[in-house]
């Protein structure tokens, strides 16, 4: 392993791309790509939550399965702790899921009906052979009463629970192997909000207890901004702004993070602030416009926006946005 | 207040599930209005029985084990719940209408929107056959899509979401009826497709003038539309009031818990506020007491036993719980939050 120079960050992403290949005709052959992930760089620094914030669609559990290496990578790089694990497989990749994680958003789906809390909970742990045999009962009950649940919750089946428990369990699952990065892929979406509450809150105290590093996927801003440290807005395949939560709140640069941010009703009468309403729809993904993704859409486009391709570039102090207009 | 201005009063309303051989009420005692040109939101969370309250008003309710057991439906001041099928059938759609969260339930996916546009107004309007298509092609105007000369030829399949739910409130309205009931009529689309579709359907209220009915679990949503809003937890209604009211002056406990839980932009918060538990499933509903008493942070033992009714705290403002009971005795000492 490198002894990694920028030893802040996690994890490190570069010119990721990821398509998956459309089919079509009596051979299915390969008649085209989907550019779910078309380019996105950012790094995690270690300790902190960064937020992935995008509408439906454009990309954003593709990048988390990616970045877990859940997929392969079309193209980019991924470096884990400084160690460039784009490619690896077999035995390498199994060790590395060890140290990443990942919480999802349907809890009814991912968890196995048939299993008892209690396995469903120690089987990342029997799996690599951590947890000596006494020790692994009481190391589960440990791991089940730190994210809220009784300890009799051990014997019983997912069904038991309502959504916010099991969104608990697979919480207790991610956290079993004391993991080093969690992607939580919209993990309170399903949740109503009185239960959401208290999911989030528990995702935060136990990110600061293990000193976790947090990819939190979400396309509510408001969510994603109370749990985040950093934000990166996502459009059609591309990360197109980087900020801190506040800044990027307070100071949006990107035409459509301001669209974005506008569109968010505010559960407040009194203020019933100017939304910015955008015209058309998302292009599909398969064929993205040329020049910038955004500008058929965009209200402040010019004309070289239908042309040329806008990159990240840094527009304020840690402040990073994908438009022509800073250019 | 007189009382033609009331379009829609819902009185006492009971509907009832049967699950073995059992009726459990989905909505227990349900009384609310609506009048002409209001905009009216009820507000819960999953499971406190917002989709059957609208069912029973529009008589759509699974028939095979879904009735209303007990209260009136009036509007108009005529009571909806003793009409037959094709009594309602003439209210449906024409001076009722509604729009569900899916807009497929309301397409059919084998039909052109051109055909299926044209049907409701030639079952619900007297228009010549010759000016209906031209019509179909002004309503699709009006909800904001441009090409409706092409999208009539096209199938449900060939829109996005937020056009198709475009295409549905064109014919909900294509009657122009006094009532708009919405359930949760954005909650699938993204928040920008959101915020076109519900500036549109507060455009379309103040030019038809009708009223709306719209059920949504997004507080920012209600603070957003509503004029007046109503709050349901459990199959009832803890509390009712204006827009401005609910928000700055909350009063059932359950009110102010969800407006504190939720994250809010503008604020830095460390922690979110939370509501412990969660809703009792129609099976395990209290029998007696308040229905949110294992949740309630200001719950005194009586909750349990005394079962809150809805009532008047001051003009234009009720709630359903043993605080607010003017009946209650006081114990010393006690503030009133
Ligand atoms: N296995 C797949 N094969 C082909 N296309 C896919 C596949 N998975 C996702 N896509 C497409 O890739 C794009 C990005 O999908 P993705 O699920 O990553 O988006 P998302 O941001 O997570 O959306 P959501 O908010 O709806 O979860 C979409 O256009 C989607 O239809
Ligand atoms: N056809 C049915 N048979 C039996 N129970 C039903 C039926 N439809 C609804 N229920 C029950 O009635 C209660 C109220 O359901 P309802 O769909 O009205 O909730 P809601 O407030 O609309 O929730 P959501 O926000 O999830 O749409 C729930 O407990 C639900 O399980
Ligand atoms: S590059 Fe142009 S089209 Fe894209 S967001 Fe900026 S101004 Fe809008
Ligand atoms: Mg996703
Ligand atoms: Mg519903």
């Amino acid at each position: 392993m490198s002894t990694a120079k920028n030893s802040d960050f996690l994890l490190e992403i570069k010119d990721l791309k990821k398509y998956y290949p459309v089919r079509g005709g009596f051979f299915r052959k390969k008649i085209g790509d989907v550019k779910a992930v078309d380019n996105i760089s950012l790094e995690l620094k270690k300790g902190e939550t960064f937020g992935l914030v995008g509408e439906s669609g454009c990309g954003k559990s593709t990048a988390g399965r990616t970045i877990t290496r859940l997929f392969k990578p079309s193209d980019g790089k991924i470096l884990f702790e400084g160690r460039d694990i784009t490619n690896i497989r077999g035995r390498e990749l199994r060790n590395i899921r060890q140290d990443i994680q990942m919480v999802f958003q349907d809890p009814y789906a991912s968890l196995n009906p048939k299993m008892m809390v209690g396995s469903i909970v120690s089987e990342p742990l029997v799996n690599y052979g951590r947890g000596s045999e006494g020790k692994l009962k009481e190391e589960v009950m440990n791991l089940l009463t730190k994210v809220g649940l009784p300890e009799d919750a051990y014997y019983k089946y997912p069904h038991e629970f309502s959504g916010g428990q099991r969104q608990r369990i697979g919480i207790a699952r991610a956290l079993a192997l004391k993991p080093k990065l969690i992607v939580a892929d919209e993990p309170v979406s399903a949740l109503d909000v009185s239960v959401q509450s208290q999911v989030l809150n528990l995702l935060k105290s136990l990110q600061k207890e293990f000193d976790l590093t947090l990819l939190f996927i979400a396309h509510d801003l408001s969510v994603v901004k109370h749990m985040s440290d950093r934000i990166g807005v996502m459009y059609l395949g591309n990360l197109v702004e980087v900020a801190d939560a506040d800044e990027i709140y307070r100071n949006p640069k990107h035409p459509y993070t301001k669209a974005l941010i506008s569109a968010i009703p505010q559960p407040d009468p009194r203020n019933k602030s100017k939304r910015i309403i955008l015209s058309g729809d998302v292009p599909s993904p398969q064929n993205p416009p040329k020049g910038c993704p955004f500008h058929p859409r965009c209200p402040e486009a010019m004309p070289e926006c239908s042309e040329k391709r806008p990159l990240l570039k840094e527009v304020n102090n840690n402040h990073r946005a994908s438009c022509l207009l800073y250019e | 207040m007189s009382n033609n201005e009331k379009l829609l009063e819902i009185k006492n309303l009971h509907t009832g599930f049967d699950i073995e051989g059992k009726t459990y009420h989905a909505v227990k005692d349900v009384s609310f209005d609506v009048k002409s040109k209001e905009v009216v939101c009820v507000v819960g969370e999953s499971g406190c029985g917002k989709s059957v309250m609208s069912l029973s008003i529009m008589d759509l309710l699974p028939k095979h084990n879904g009735k209303i057991d007990k209260g009136q439906i009036l509007f108009q001041g005529k009571d909806l719940v003793p009409l037959n099928t094709k009594e309602m059938n003439s209210i449906r759609g024409k001076d009722i209408s509604m729009i569900f969260q899916e807009p497929m339930t309301a397409l059919n996916p084998v039909l052109t929107i051109g055909f299926q546009m044209d049907e409701v107004l030639i079952n619900h309007t007297k228009l010549k056959i010759e000016d209906i298509r031209k019509k179909s092609i002004s309503l699709l105007k009006q909800v904001g899509i441009s090409r409706g000369e092409q999208i009539v030829h096209e199938y449900p399949h060939q829109l996005s979401g937020g056009m198709r739910q475009r295409v549905v409130i064109a014919m909900a309205i294509a009657c122009q009826p006094k009532l708009l009931i919405a359930d949760e009529p954005t909650t699938a689309l993204d928040v920008t497709v959101q915020a076109q579709i519900l500036e549109l359907i507060q455009n379309i209220q103040e030019e038809v003038g009708m009223a709306v009915l719209m059920i949504t679990h997004d507080l920012g949503v209600v603070a957003e539309m509503a004029d007046r809003v109503v709050v349901m937890y459990a199959g009832q209604v803890v509390e009712e009031s204006d827009v401005d009211r609910i928000f700055y002056n909350p009063q059932h406990p359950y009110t102010k818990a969800l407006l504190n839980s939720i994250p809010r932009l503008e604020e830095e918060q460390e922690e979110l506020n939370t509501i412990k538990g969660i809703v009792p499933s129609l099976k395990n509903m209290p029998l007696e007491g308040c229905r949110f008493v294992d949740r309630c942070p200001e719950a005194m033992p009586e909750c349990k036993k005394i079962t809150p009714r809805l009532g008047e705290t001051e003009e234009g403002h009720s709630v359903r719980c043993i605080l607010y009971d003017a009946s209650r005795p006081k114990s010393e000492g006690e503030v009133r939050l």
